[in-house]
């Protein structure tokens, strides 16, 4: 049996029978929102607009609150949604980082396919020389997509690794370098600082770089994304967002009050395992799914 | 501002003082905050739901004590309820007493933590003297099998030689053979990471499981897991009937509510947690540690106890 209810479900509940909408409604609505992952404070501050709309009686029904939430909803992650551009520098850098599983190796091998088939020339370095066969993952995911992967031996240096990586990256001539790291959880300090390392490595090597540091964010965690986000972001200025594992029932509403409170753009959203399964990240999908 | 539990509620209470004893009214402040910090966890909504009222018909009617506020008092009510719903100190140790090779089979959603927590698993249990032989049946993820060969490496412990081009179940059976004939009595199965609506690899894990006949099923959950966790839980567990459960990446900041749904709605136990990526970092599940956590709140606890 499947126990998940949708959230449109639960909100046509929580109207049925009632004519207006009620303070009492407004309050039961908080706690599905925070119920779906979408975080107390974004909760608070959509709570916050449909209030003045009730104020304003702008909303008459079930179906005004449901379309008016979804607005809400809609605008916030709109507000900083933008595709990546991989053109601006040659060759461009990505950096994938992020806490331990969530799918950083597997989101590389789908870029790298997607690179690859609009005809860039790509190259991976396999930063993550930490967890076991790490290395080994990278290259069967490069062996697929059918680009190179940089790599040294487990236990070595991962500045080291990148710094190779730069280096053949610009001897080849390449367009985009996809960097792999160790998933590391942002509370450790140690960890965070060999990711800083890295980053300047990379500065130093090629200009700009990394030019985009895209943190990887698993569509079933729950609160915990926001305290990722916020110690990612303070430690390696993260500039995009990718949402893995939503072909699952998870519904990844935590992107929602990630991409509000830090300005991050959802750049991609992975659907599956395969190198196929990574999609630009479309706001308004996104919330009808959320909906569903 | 008010980091735990406690803070809050001697917040909310202050207007309590002096009052005899808690009723509908004064403690119905007291509840919200609750909820709040449970929800705030990563508690499920249902399972939030549920455990509130059962607070609050304990709460209510009960004399205000001289030695706690009644702030403390209510945080006492919760902490003993919430560790008696997370299974108190019920008997959560690895049931082996089978005849061996005694198998354990690990399960859950991708990138959980089942292939480090294989690893882990039989390290504890090589300390206590067993033997135990690492069974790779993931052939799906890239260099999956390659991950456990390596652990069993560093760990100094056989993992039997599956290919990725062979069927999981034909692993599973194969490797079970090979324990028997070489004085293996355990085998620990590692299983690829697949989500519970999964009909196609969720069917494997049946035939592997009807196959071998497994002493532990032992479902794996990342601790970040937000309310999706009863979901994908009562998923795992309506089709296979997990024995327990293994709660990973507990040493970061995850509040691990997560926990408290599954044990709620699954009425397993949890038997383990992993608190690092090392194979040293497994500790066997301790209730009121879990729930110490969640409430943000350690040191107020033992202030508590003593009064
Ligand atoms: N279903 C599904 N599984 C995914 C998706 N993305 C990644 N995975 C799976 O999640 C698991 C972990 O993926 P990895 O790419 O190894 O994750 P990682 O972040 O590199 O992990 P570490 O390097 O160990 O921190 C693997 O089993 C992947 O196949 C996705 O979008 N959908
Ligand atoms: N910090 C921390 N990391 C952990 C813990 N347990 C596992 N990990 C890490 O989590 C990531 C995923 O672990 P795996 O053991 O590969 O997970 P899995 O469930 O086998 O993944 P799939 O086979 O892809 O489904 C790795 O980077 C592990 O090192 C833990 O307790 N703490
Ligand atoms: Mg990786
Ligand atoms: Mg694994």
């Amino acid at each position: 049996a499947r126990t998940h209810e949708g959230l449109v479900a639960r909100i046509d509940t929580l109207l049925l029978g009632k004519k207006q909408i009620d303070a009492d409604t407004l309050e039961e609505l908080e706690e599905i929102l925070i119920t779906a992952d979408i975080g107390v404070q974004t909760t608070v501050e959509l709570i916050r607009t449909l209030e003045a709309k009730l104020g304003r009686n702008e909303l008459q029904d079930g179906a005004a609150l449901k379309k008016a939430l979804q607005e809400e909803i809609g605008a916030r992650l709109q507000r900083y949604s933008a595709p990546l551009d991989v053109t601006v520098a040659k060759p461009f850098v990505i950096m994938v980082i992020g806490v331990n599983g969530v799918g950083k190796t597997t989101t590389i091998g789908k870029l790298a396919n997607r690179y690859v088939a609009e005809g860039k020339k790509v190259l991976l370095a396999a930063g993550d020389t930490f967890r076991a066969a790490a290395a080994e993952q990278l290259e069967e995911w490069g062996k697929r997509a059918g680009v190179d992967v940089i790599r040294h031996q487990a236990g070595a240096d991962p500045s080291a690794v990148v710094f190779d990586g730069c280096k053949a990256a610009v001897a080849r001539g390449c367009e985009v370098l996809i960097v792999d790291t160790a998933g590391r959880l942002h509370t450790k300090v140690n960890l965070m600082e060999e990711m800083k390392k890295i980053r300047r490595v990379m500065g130093r090597e090629i200009s700009g770089a990394p030019h985009e540091t895209l943190l990887v964010l698993d569509a079933a965690t729950g609160q915990n994304a926001m305290s990722q986000a916020r110690l990612f972001k303070e430690a390696a200025e993260v500039s995009g967002v990718v949402l893995t594992k939503l072909d699952g029932t998870a519904k990844g509403g935590i992107v929602v009050a990630v991409s509000n409170e830090f300005q991050l753009p959802v750049r991609f959203i992975g659907i599956g395992e395969q190198a196929e399964d990574l999609r630009p990240f479309e706001p308004s999908q996104f919330v009808a799914a959320l909906f569903d | 501002m008010f980091e735990n539990l406690s803070d809050k509620l001697e917040l909310v209470f202050k207007k309590l003082r002096g009052q005899g004893v808690m009723t509908e009214d004064n403690i119905k402040d007291a509840l919200r905050e609750v909820r709040l910090v449970l929800l705030e966890a990563d508690v499920n909504f249902k399972v939030v739901k549920e455990f509130v009222e059962k607070v609050r018909v304990r709460a209510v009617g009960t004399q205000v004590l001289q030695s706690l506020s009644p702030g403390q008092q209510v945080v006492k009510i919760v902490h003993d309820e919430l560790v008696s719903l997370m299974g108190g100190d019920e008997d959560n140790s690895l049931d082996l007493a089978a005849k061996p090779p005694v198998a354990i089979m690990m399960v859950g959603l991708q990138g959980a933590g089942k292939t480090t927590s294989c690893g882990k698993l039989a390290r504890h249990l090589k300390s206590q003297r067993r033997n135990p032989l690492l069974v790779p049946a993931d052939v799906y993820r890239p260099a999956a099998i390659e991950q456990l060969q390596t652990l069993g490496r560093q760990l100094g412990i056989e993992t039997y030689a599956s290919k990725s081009d062979q069927d999981p179940v034909v692993i599973c059976r194969d490797a079970v053979k090979y324990a028997e004939l070489n004085g293996f009595d355990t085998v620990i199965l590692d299983t690829a990471g697949r989500h519970q609506i999964d009909d196609f690899l969720m069917s494997e894990l049946v035939r592997i499981r009807d196959e071998i006949d497994p002493r532990e099923i032992l479902f794996v959950a990342d601790a970040m897991t937000g309310q999706e966790a009863v979901n994908v839980a009562s998923g795992f567990n309506e089709r296979l009937a997990i024995s327990g459960v293994v709660l990973t990446k507990l040493d970061g900041d995850a509040k691990g509510g997560a926990a408290l749904s599954i044990k709620a709605v699954c009425g397993k136990p949890v038997k383990f947690v992993g608190l690092g990526e090392k194979l040293d970092a497994l500790e066997v599940f301790h209730a009121d540690r879990l729930v110490s956590r969640i409430l943000g709140m350690g040191d107020v606890l033992t202030l508590v106890e003593k009064a």
